[in-house]
Parts: structure tokens; sequence; C-alpha cells
């Protein structure tokens, strides 16, 4: 990481980036519900209204449907839109615009416009978030060709991916997760976009490489932790950028270790992680010495019970588990260290 | 209105009252772990219409759904076990405070997606209809609900259908911290689907009286064949959008909107009616009260001491 900088939290940086981007360039504005009140999306828009004002700032009605389609229209009439969801839950709702618009406009008339818009959605896990707060929709925007995705993990690409996303001419999904927002980490002295497609690894080792993104890649990270006590070193490659996927970092970690593990932030079946175990196994097979693993949400409906929700998700707990039994080796009877989140509601 | 009757809507919106201060008192002990949407100020409407309805009637509702859930006569119990997520609660510690069903006493699900509710209302009534069943279904929404497209659609179609549903607008002024005015052009949301030909009037939400009234007599029309209708009821929220604080202070509120939120209050209203109409005394006043606080006492009790649902629970209901 370059000298100089800062530390800064993940919610804080997109804020910059937002504050940067508005500065930079006027075409690019911003809605959503909430974006200019004083909770200000996790405190990520805040100051945004004040500095900048209520044409390019702007609160809206509860039609995501619709003002995605508006998103478009601004955005075909020259503007830089910046839609944001403080869910993903909630674009369910805009898939028409999304996936039959925004992502076929360019295409559909043989490359004579493009859509430059951004939206970002947040996903929401722990406190009670339950069936319907807490979908990771990843999977749904890769699955259609037209939107570029991106999870970032830090608040540096957080940062630099906003701004990438901003200035993309295509339709990006930007997917923060709630439990990043609050994470501190090193930003440069002068925010700058981070280019899409490449993956990042977090952690250089020889055993198993470990595929995860966004919250995932952290609870990735304390896993590793406790398995380099354990003797396992583990090799962990974040994605960020899902669209476009910067196959060859992990077909090359795979080549390397022999062994895949993807820990997926949503449902394991048709998921981002089902995508990378059939990239591994195109790309990297004869290098394969097992089965490629999964683990991710169970394939269920998020529950609000604690211990439910506990068992849900994939955690640290779970990955080195399963690495052990990779390796064939019998899990420890020690505690693997949860992470502690911060983490209280209501929301 | 009979005295039996007023008793019962007052003592509804007591019940509601005390539970949602019980809930606001016991969310900092963070055993109730999920976003909650109190209806604090806002008792008299989900009280007078859900007294209206007949016990075969169908009702669906939001995230904002303590009240409805009261309202409609469900287990105090269910309801605490519900919100501390334990496997004895209404929807078996899976949907938590803002997913309330109890469809044995005609509340069918409350959803955490705007608007969401509303067409499944219109497909309870299309039921009824079909199977001339005489059941009403209410769609029972906020003043946030009539940005979506869905809401539209949904009414269009019930008109085309002439289908016994009733649309239900609880007007507190605020989608999250987003006024009407910030929202609509035309505030007078009643008259939304004006075009589309739907009828509707705004009435005052805060008189648990003609709340009842009103939505008897809506119903009474949908029952006997009548076209869907609209009614808006106006009130207050009292707190913040989701948790237990006030928020009156914040910049989005108006000015003076505590204040008249308070004289506005919908509990002291009806008890002045209640002491001057049907002459109850104060001991009897206290007496409720009394008798309330330790149903509620046992439903926390109950509550706490029940057990989280076992790890297989997490796999069930996902399909029959
Ligand atoms: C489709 C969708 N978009 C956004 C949200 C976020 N959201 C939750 S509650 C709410 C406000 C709804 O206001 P209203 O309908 O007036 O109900 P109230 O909270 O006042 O009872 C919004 C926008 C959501 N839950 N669903
Ligand atoms: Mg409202």
């Amino acid at each position: 990481m370059s000298a100089g900088g800062r530390i800064i939290k993940f919610g804080e940086a997109l804020r910059e980036a937002m504050f940067l981007a508005m500065e930079q360039d006027p075409a690019v504005f911003v809605m959503g519900i909430g974006v200019d009140d004083h909770k200000a999306v996790f405190g990520s828009t805040r100051g945004l209204v004040q500095k900048f004002g209520k044409a390019r700032v702007f609160d809206i009605p509860i039609s995501e449907n619709a003002l995605t389609g508006v998103a478009v229209g601004a955005a075909l009439g020259g503007l830089k839109p910046v839609f944001i969801h403080i869910r993903c839950d909630f674009l369910y709702l805009a898939m028409d615009q999304l996936f039959n618009i925004a992502a076929k406009w360019r295409y559909m008339f043989g490359g004579q416009m493009n859509v430059p818009m951004v939206i970002r959605c947040v996903i929401g896990r722990s406190w009670g978030q339950g069936a319907q707060h807490s979908q990771n929709l990843t999977s749904f925007f890769m699955h259609v060709p037209g939107i570029k995705v991106a999870m970032p993990t830090t608040a540096n690409e957080a940062q630099g991916l906003l701004l990438a996303a901003i200035e993309d001419p295509n339709p990006v999904v930007l997917i923060e997760h709630r439990l990043l927002y609050d994470i501190p980490g090193h930003v440069p002295e002068r925010l700058g976009p981070i280019p899409f497609g490449r993956a990042e690894i977090r952690r250089t080792g020889k055993d198993v490489t470990l595929v995860a993104s966004s919250y995932m890649a952290v609870e990735a990270l304390k896993a590793a932790e406790f398995l380099e006590s354990q003797g396992i070193d583990v090799e962990i490659v974040d994605p960020v950028s899902l669209v476009p996927l910067d196959r060859e970092t992990i077909v090359n970690s795979v080549k390397k270790t022999g062994k895949l593990l993807v820990v997926d932030s949503g449902w394991s079946t048709c998921g981002v992680g089902a995508e990378i175990a059939a990239l591994a196994a195109e790309k990297a097979f004869a290098s394969l010495t097992g089965p490629v693993r999964r683990l991710g949400q169970e394939q269920t409906t998020c529950p609000v019970s604690k211990p439910l929700e506990k068992i849900f998700y994939p955690d640290a707990a779970k990955i080195a588990r399963e690495v052990f039994d990779m390796m064939g080796r019998a899990f420890p009877d020690v505690e693997v260290g949860g992470l502690t989140t911060t983490f209280k509601g209501p929301f | 209105m009979d005295k039996k009757l007023a008793i019962e809507l007052y003592r509804t919106m007591l019940r509601i009252r005390r539970v949602e201060e019980k809930v606001s008192a016991l969310y900092p002990g963070d055993k109730i772990q999920s976003p909650i949407h109190l209806s604090t100020g806002q008792e008299a409407v989900a009280t007078g219409v859900c007294l209206a309805m007949a016990s075969a009637d169908h009702i669906y509702g939001t995230y904002r759904g303590h009240a409805l859930y009261i309202a409609r006569g469900a287990d105090l119990k269910k309801l605490f076990a519900e919100l501390y997520a334990k496997d004895t609660g209404c929807a078996r510690g899976k949907g938590g405070s803002m997913h309330l069903a109890s469809p044995e006493n005609g509340l069918m699900g409350c959803s955490a997606i705007v608007a969401s509710t509303i067409p499944v209302a219109v497909g309870d009534a299309l039921a009824s209809k079909m199977s001339k069943a005489k059941r009403v279904a209410v769609a029972f929404f906020g003043d946030g609900a009539v940005d979506e497209g869905v809401f539209f659609e949904s009414v269009n179609f019930a008109l085309l259908k002439n289908l016994p549903v009733l649309f239900l607008l609880e007007n507190n002024g605020y989608a999250i911290h987003s006024k009407v005015a910030d929202r609509h052009k035309q505030t007078q949301l009643w008259r939304l689907g004006e075009g589309l030909g739907l009828k509707g009037r705004r009435y005052d939400g805060n008189d648990v009286f003609s709340v009842y009234a009103e939505t008897k007599k809506a119903i009474d029309g949908l029952r006997r064949g009548g076209a869907p209708r609209l009614l808006e009821f106006m009130t207050h929220r009292w707190g913040e959008h989701v948790g237990a604080g006030s928020d009156f202070n914040e910049s989005y509120r108006l000015k003076g909107e505590e204040k008249r939120a308070r004289s506005n209050d919908p509990l002291p209203k009806a008890r002045r009616a209640l002491e001057t109409k049907w002459k109850i005394s104060r001991d009897v006043f206290d007496r409720w009260e009394t008798e309330l606080q330790s149903e509620i006492d046992a439903a926390v009790d109950f509550a706490e001491k029940s057990p989280f649902p076992r790890a297989e629970r997490l796999w069930e209901d996902v399909f029959l």
C-alpha cells in the first residue's frame, strides 16, 4: 500500500468519493430514498445536499422500477445518475428497468447509445434483518449481460470502485455490505478510481485457495489467522469486481494451491461461487487435488431468530472447519475466535 | 355505538399503547434483536379498522404491524415471543417484529417491502368473490405505499373485477423521513385512484369511534357487492421511523408537530367519551390498566422463558 494516506471507515470513504465525483463532474447527481435526510444512508451521503443543492441530491417517491427507468433516461439524456438503495431487496422491484432496459439499451440498438448510471445498494445482515432485508442479489446482476457489478471490501475499494463506477460509461451496480460500513481502512491521500476487473489477493498462501468477496472476505481473513495458528496456510482471493471478473488471478491461485473453497456471501445455488467453481473446473482442472468446495448461506430463507441466523450464514469458524476437512485433518478442540461485530440495530 | 363496543375500542387502543411502551422499554436491553416500527400515536386506525371487520375477514399489513396484530385480538404471548424471536412466537421466531401473522385471527401477514401486500389483498378478495365466501379483504398500508406502481395496478384490477377489497391508507405524514408533499403533487392521497374510478374519502384517524364507523360502513358496502373503496385516515407517528426512540426534534419534522401530535392523542379523546357518555369511572380505568399490565408482564415472562427454535427449524417451512 502506498505511503501517506489516511485511515477512514468504509462508509466515510464512500462519502468522500461521492463528494469528489460531484465536484469533478456537474453531470453527476444522486437520488434515492433518504439520500438527503439526517441519517444520510449510514452517513455515506452526509453533507451532499448542503454542498450541491436539492437539484442534484434528492429524495424520491418509493417507486423503484420507475425511478430506475428515470435514471436510464437521465443517463441517455447526458447525465450520470447515482441511484442509492439502503437494501438490495428493494431492487427486485426494479428488475424490469434494470434488465430489460438498462442492460439492453446499448446492445439492442447496435452500440449507438450507452447508459452511464450507477446503482448503489446495501446488503443487510444481523440484527434480525430477516427474510426481506438481508438478500444479496449479486448473482442476479451477474447473470444478465450488460451490467457491471462490483463488491468493495475495503475503504479504499469503496472509494475507488465508486469513482470508477461513476466514470464508467455503462450501467454499474455497486453492492455494499452493512457490516463493512464501520470498518476502517487505508485510503490514499488523493482518492482515485480503481479499475474494474481486478481481483485482490488478500493474503498469499500455499495450501488452499479461498475465494470470498465483500464481508465474507473479512470472515475468511479471520479464519486464515486461526488456520495459520494450526499450520494451514491459505490464500485469499477477493474478486472485488464480479463483472468483469478477473479470471486469471483466481485460476492462477487455484493452479498454485490445487484446492479451492469458494465462500459465497449469498446463496450457493446458482450463486457467485457456482460461477467461480465452474471456472476452476474449466481452467484449472488438472491442478485440482480434491473437489472444489462451496460455502454460502444455507438454502433457506433468512430467519430473524439469532441462533438460526448464526447457522444460516457462513462465518470464520465454518470456513476453518471446511478447510480442515479439505486438508483431511480432524478439527482441533479449540475455539475459532468469531468476528466481533459492533453492529447493533435498529437498522 | 353501544357501550360494550366503545369499551372494546378503548381497551384495544390502550393495549396497543402499553405494549408499544413495553417494547420501547425492553429494546435497549438487546433482547429484541430486529428492527422495530412502532404504532404509538396511531392506535385508533388499526383499532377502528380491525374491530369493524368480521372475524372471517382478512387483513394484510406492513412491518409496522404490532397494532394490527393486537387489534385483531391475537395472542400477546406469541407476540412478545416473536419479538424475542423464540420458537413459541407467532411466526416461530422466523419473522420477528416486521413479519407478524395470525391467520386464525384474520391477520394474513405483514411484509417489509412497501406496498407488497396490496395486490395480495386484492387476490384474497378475488378468491372470496369466486368462491362466494362473503369475506372482505383489507389492504392496510401507509402513505408511502401509494408511491409504488403496484398500488395503482392493484386498484385497477380490483375495480375491474369489482372485488370486495378495502384499500386502507394509514397516513402518518411520513415515509421514513419523507413528507407526503415531497413525494406527491396530489397530497389528498385518497384522490389518487379517482382517474381509475376508485371512490374514497379522508378522515380523522385519531378518533377511534369514527374510524370504526367509517370502516364498518365501507365493509358493509363491500359485503353487499359494492365497489372497492379507499379510506384514508390521518394520524401521527410519535416515534422515529424505526427503533424505540422519539425524534420530534429532528430537522425533517414540522414545527410544533409534537404538540399537535400529542393534542391529537387518540386515547384521552376516547377516554373522555367513555367518561362522559358512558359514565365509566376512574377506578374502572385503573382496573383495566392493572389487568393489562399483568397480562403484558406475563407475556414478556413467557417470551423470556421460551426456548429459541431448534437448529432443524432453519430448513423447515421453505416448502410444505
Ligand atoms: C419497496 C421498498 N422500498 C423501500 C423500502 C424502505 N422503506 C421501509 S419503510 C419505508 C417508508 C414507508 O412509509 P409508509 O408507507 O408511509 O409507512 P409507515 O412507515 O409510515 O408506516 C420505506 C421507504 C421498503 N421497505 N420497500
Ligand atoms: Mg407513513
